[in-house]
């Protein structure tokens, strides 16, 4: 790891403990989606923001060898194509595009609610990896003055 | 049920180009052109076997109180016929066009998602979704504008960007006003509760989706994004947002909320007529002295989008017959010339015209086709164009309506007049080109060749017989006004 590349070494150290418990509670508000305020975008979010935060403490470079950026577009991509795929499922098997195909399970259960828990995380990992590639994207580019 | 898959198909497409297309362009091609096919298919299929009755469809299975409804009727299947004989013809132009500006992928990816958007706003019935599917439309429109990467193009999509925002958010609080108002979001319900509100409620919320909706439409005094984008975007793209976006956007939610929804209140009516014959003369007035090929075709849109105001201004069915007719003909017309300008630019790497010329030997297909589409933007009698116009002249005399008449007749006039120069400047100018910077190929042509085939073969549609099958179930669903409740609810009892 370069030790000059990004922000000071205090950040770094606080960065590598608090991504993985900001990862966590982006995971943990996508799968109570259903069940509390939140869901897929707002957990998409929090899931960006951890990414984000090791961008900002451990500079570009860093970034690119920790995470593969490519798979990540790979990922963003197949989310949504999952997120139609189950809503092509929901006509063959419930009737109607998006319907409910799956066991609603019990109330207030972490795994109940139908599809929707599967929908919340396609869209947690398809807003999560939108978001953080938008600035991933924007940060690349270089600011050209003149014209 | 075949509702959902006009927005399924090209959704799909779009993220299946970015998922596996990544790598090769090919397969970003073969993917687009399979997905609108089907949509052209679809969409014709739709029309031809529909006729005048309304199909319903609610998403995730929930009713109506609390669901999301499609609706599809005459006039749903007439625009997307229109969305998808244009997506067609420009992903065919497209090929090569966007090869000659870089390879890539994402060109497609995002004009897959601009016909979703597009699609989507088309077929729903519900006031929220309309405005999700239309802010995918308009973001997927910015980044086609900006696609060439030059400081001119940039400027422009950040002028429509801000001021599609200003329209989106005046849309946003007319929904909101209309939601406050009637508590459901169901066009249909919101048309039944809202005569039982205060008069002034429709009188608030038709002033907001006037000002936001008129601008997608760029009716003229919420013009001034419209000649940037749509001169500063790639050729095809142009032809997409002239020929079909302003009007799947703007004039075809606003028919189907001032008519279906609010029962074309005559003030509205009324609006809709002045701001008609102020677009038309105006637009062609400011079209007539521009030298740019395509900012001369980007102010004739304002010009020829009066023409549609102003029938559906008149509110008789006549005239609403001829603003359909007109919708229609001039997706055609506007997207050839577009296109022609594309070719000419792609040749000459100019739009000036005053550096054209001698297009007559070194482009052929295209200097034909261009004038075919001119006669008919100028409203020449075989072309479609004729037909139409005359029918919203005729209207608007029967009407009692003998000035704007008048307008309109001027406006014919002047655009004939800025046709001529585009074809003596451009396509007979003096200026010798002897060669070409690159050969326009046989997509291109195939593209044109098409469109200019339709401006002479959708003149048939004025034929009685072929008029009772295609134009008159749409204007008999606009005609119809509020009735457009009951095909909707009680087509929701029978399922």
């Amino acid at each position: 790891m370069q030790q000059n590349d990004g922000m000071t070494l205090i950040v770094k150290t606080v960065t590598r403990i608090s991504v993985w418990m900001i990862l966590l509670y982006g995971i943990y508000i996508i799968f109570h989606g259903h069940l509390s305020p939140g869901g897929g975008f707002a957990g998409g979010v929090i899931i960006a923001l951890a990414l984000l935060n090791v961008l900002l403490a451990f500079g570009r470079k860093f970034t690119s060898e920790w995470l593969n950026i490519s798979f990540l577009h790979d990922l963003e991509s197949a989310s949504a194509t999952l997120f139609l795929v189950i809503g092509i499922l929901g006509i063959s098997l419930g009737g109607a595009f998006l319907a409910n195909f799956m066991n609603k399970g019990e109330l207030f259960a972490l795994l109940s609610a139908g599809t929707i828990l599967t929908l919340n995380i396609f869209i947690g990992i398809k807003v999560g990896m939108s978001l953080f590639l938008v600035v991933w994207v924007l940060a690349g580019s270089k600011i050209v003055k003149g014209e | 049920m075949i509702l959902p898959y006009y927005i399924i198909i090209p959704l799909l497409a779009a993220f299946l180009i970015s998922l596996i297309a990544g790598k090769k362009d090919n397969w970003a091609v073969i993917l687009s052109v399979i997905a609108t096919t089907a949509l052209l298919v679809l969409s014709l299929f739709s029309f031809i076997s529909m006729k005048d009755e309304t199909v319903t469809y609610s998403m995730s299975a929930w009713s109506l109180p609390y669901g999301i409804v499609l609706v599809q009727d005459a006039l749903t299947s007439f625009i997307l016929v229109m969305v998808s004989i244009i997506s067609f013809t420009s992903l065919i132009f497209s090929i090569q066009y966007i090869r000659h500006l870089s390879m890539d992928w994402k060109y497609y990816s995002l004009f897959m998602l601009l016909v979703t958007g597009m699609n989507g706003v088309i077929i729903t019935g519900d006031f929220f979704n309309l405005y999700v599917f239309m802010e995918i439309a308009l973001f997927s429109a910015f980044a086609l504008v900006a696609y060439g990467s030059r400081a001119e193009e940039f400027e422009a999509a950040f002028k429509y960007a801000v001021m599609g925002s200003v329209s989106s958010f005046l849309i946003l609080a007319g929904i909101a006003v209309t939601y406050s108002a009637t508590s459901t979001l169901t066009m249909a319900k919101v048309a039944e509760v809202l005569p039982t509100n205060d008069q002034k409620v429709i009188f608030w919320i038709g002033a907001l989706f006037m000002a936001g909706f008129g601008l997608k439409a760029a009716a003229m005094p919420f013009h001034a994004w419209l000649p940037d984008a749509h001169s500063s975007a790639p050729a095809p793209i142009s032809s997409m947002l002239s020929g079909v976006l302003i009007k799947a956007l703007g004039i075809y939610v606003l028919i189907r909320i001032f008519y279906n929804v609010f029962n074309a209140p005559e003030i509205f009516t009324k609006i809709f007529l002045v701001l008609g014959t102020i677009s038309i003369i105006i637009g062609v007035f400011l079209a007539i002295g521009q030298w740019d090929m395509k900012r001369l075709l980007a102010y004739h849109s304002i010009s020829q989008i009066g023409y549609i105001l102003l029938g559906m201004g008149i509110a008789t069915p006549l005239g609403i017959l001829g603003a359909v007719f007109h919708l229609f003909n001039h997706a055609i017309f506007k997207s050839l010339l577009f296109y022609n300008a594309g070719s000419v630019e792609m040749a000459l790497g100019t739009r000036d015209l005053r550096k054209m010329g001698n297009l007559m030997k070194i482009l052929p297909t295209t200097s034909q086709t261009s004038l075919i589409a001119s006669l008919s933007i100028s409203g020449i009698p075989p072309f479609n164009g004729f037909f139409s116009k005359l029918i919203i002249i005729i209207a608007a005399l029967q009407a009692g309506l003998p000035w704007y008449a008048v307008f309109a007749i001027i406006g014919s006039l002047l655009t004939l007049a800025s046709f001529m120069k585009v074809q003596r400047y451009g396509f007979k100018g003096e200026t010798t080109v002897e060669s070409v910077e690159n050969k326009v190929g046989w997509r291109m042509n195939t593209a044109m060749i098409i469109l200019a085939v339709l401006c002479i073969a959708t003149s048939l549609m004025v034929v009685p017989g072929i008029q009772e099958v295609t134009l008159d179930p749409v204007v008999k669903v606009i005609a119809d006004k509020t009735e457009y409740i009951q095909l909707v609810l009680g087509g929701m009892n029978g399922n």
